[in-house]
């Protein structure tokens, strides 16, 4: 197997494995427009990376995390709806991002690999951010899973029980902000949020617990990712989206399939 | 009422939102073993009021005290939990960070609910659900249970059921309740103690004085108030509630 091949892979599995858990989250949660918005600000990072010199998946994670704590503190403001919000600040980072990339003139940036991904140029250094970033995803979403799970039953029960359910929101917007970042180049700014959603979506008809589900999320976006890489050797389509293509496949088989009883 | 072990005593709370005085001036205590019933029109400000009993909110004015290691067990409104989350009774019950099995059954079964323990959270009716709720405010063993509207969605018959299980639950366990009710005539029966309130305190004090004040028949208007005390009649021979002279109780804010 070629060595671009692995790297994909092994790149592909990595954010796959972890986007799986933390998109159950984004299901239960109904946070599948917060994805988007956080993924559309991911260009801003990009050129403000450029323009700035400074590392791409840094500049990336930085600005998501802002537009995440920007979120947050706006929501409490009212001044809008939070999807009007949304709405606002995904589109106009996304713009932002790509004036601000085509006022830097002294760079040819490949637009299409950050929209749409660019799976096979996926390099070693990118690898360990894949695995550092979904390392510390998994870690803070078994250390954090029950109060994670509490807060997504119900906000104010689990505050009268003790958790600290601000802090615990804060922390879900975060993790997925770094996902994100880390998750651009595999599917691309476009495509990152079916990555969270679909096998999510998909796991939920085989699942009757929350752990099956996440487990189930992460395997099947494994799967998405290996076949997708295959039909895209195979027939040489674009990477990132023929991994979307595969998950839907599976979201479609799944739900074809005669409904059993479940929880 | 049994005792007067004050588990929480509001002073004075006022509570505005924008413009809106939600909450005036209220001043209210809850005990041990005692069962506090809060009825009053939508929008009156039950549910903001109890949420600064469970300190949810913070009032704009006013002392809040509660009693040293005060335990609450809280059952909400509703639950909307998405149905893309798979969680069976059981699984709802371990999110309390209660992991130990055989408590969960014993709340289960103190609610009548013990087979319900594999069902899908979604497949449950509204008054099986209800009853899930109040087995996990049961897991914390709490000394206070705040009942947000807890018979809400279910038929007559569950409503009364659920009601006497409420009261059974305080004489087992001696701990006080807050609950907020629409129908005073259904949970007469089974409160000591009820506080009308239209943003202020109308009027408080024993379910039949109450069905009898001015002010509670001025809320709800001259019929739902012969209807709710004709009720109360109807139910409790001991009792000429209807159209006897009242000792007055009113302390309108």
């Amino acid at each position: 197997m070629a060595d671009f091949l692995l790297l994909a892979l092994l790149g592909g599995l990595g954010v796959a494995a972890i986007a799986g858990p933390l998109g159950s989250f984004v299901v239960w949660r109904r946070m599948a427009y917060f994805g988007d918005t956080l993924a559309h600000s991911a260009l801003l990072g990009v050129s403000l990376g450029f323009l700035f010199d400074i590392n791409l998946n840094v500049a990336v994670i930085a600005c998501c995390v802002l537009l995440a704590i920007t979120l947050v503190a706006l929501q409490r403001q009212h001044i809008v709806a939070t999807d009007t919000l949304l709405g606002i600040m995904a589109h106009s980072s996304l713009s932002l991002g790509l004036v601000a990339i085509a006022l830097i003139d002294d760079i040819r940036v490949d637009l299409m690999a950050y929209l749409f991904g660019d799976l096979l140029a996926v390099t070693p250094e990118d690898l360990y951010w894949i695995y550092g970033g979904a390392l510390l995803v998994a870690a803070l979403l078994y250390k954090l899973w029950e109060p994670l799970l509490a807060i997504t039953i119900n906000e104010e029960l689990a505050q009268v029980e003790g958790v600290r359910v601000t802090a615990v929101r804060l922390v879900l917007m975060l993790l997925i902000a770094v996902i994100i970042a880390v998750a651009m180049k595999i599917v691309g700014i476009l495509l990152i949020s079916s990555l969270l959603i679909i096998p999510a979506a998909a796991a939920r008809r085989l699942a009757n617990t929350p752990e099956q589900m996440a487990i189930g999320a992460g395997v099947l976006g494994c799967l998405a990712v290996t076949l997708g890489l295959g039909l895209s050797y195979q027939w040489d389509t674009p990477a990132g989206p023929s991994v979307v293509v595969v998950a839907m496949m599976e979201f479609l088989i799944l739900y074809s399939w005669p409904q059993r009883q479940a929880a | 009422m049994k005792s007067h072990h004050d588990l929480i005593r509001l002073e004075q709370v006022n509570l505005h939102f924008g413009r809106n005085h939600v909450l005036q001036n209220i001043d209210m205590a809850l005990h041990k073993g005692c069962i506090t019933t809060l009825i009053g029109p939508n929008g009156a400000g039950k549910t903001t009021l109890v949420k600064v009993v469970l300190g949810l909110t913070k009032p704009s004015s006013g002392n809040v005290w509660r009693e040293e290691g005060l335990r609450i067990g809280y059952m909400p409104q509703k639950l909307q939990i998405d149905r893309t989350f798979p969680l069976t009774v059981k699984r709802f019950l371990q999110t309390t960070q209660c992991r130990d099995k055989n408590l969960i059954l014993k709340a289960l079964s103190d609610v009548g609910a013990e087979t319900l323990l594999q069902e899908s959270i979604h497949n449950l009716s509204g008054g099986e659900m209800q009853r899930v709720l109040l087995a996990r405010a049961l897991l914390r063993d709490p000394n206070l249970l705040v009942l947000d509207e807890p018979v809400q969605g279910v038929d007559i018959n569950g409503q009364l059921e659920l009601y006497a299980l409420i009261a059974r639950i305080r004489d087992q366990r001696n701990c006080g309740v807050l609950m907020i009710s629409h129908d005073l005539h259904l949970v007469m029966s089974s409160t000591d103690h009820v506080i009308c309130m239209n943003h202020h305190i109308c009027c408080s004090g024993h379910p039949e004085h109450v069905s009898n004040d001015p002010s509670f028949v001025d809320l709800f208007g001259q019929r739902g108030a012969e209807q709710l005390a004709l009720y109360s009649h109807h139910h409790n021979h001991r009792h000429n509630a209807h159209g006897d002279v009242v000792q007055q109780e009113c302390n309108h804010g």
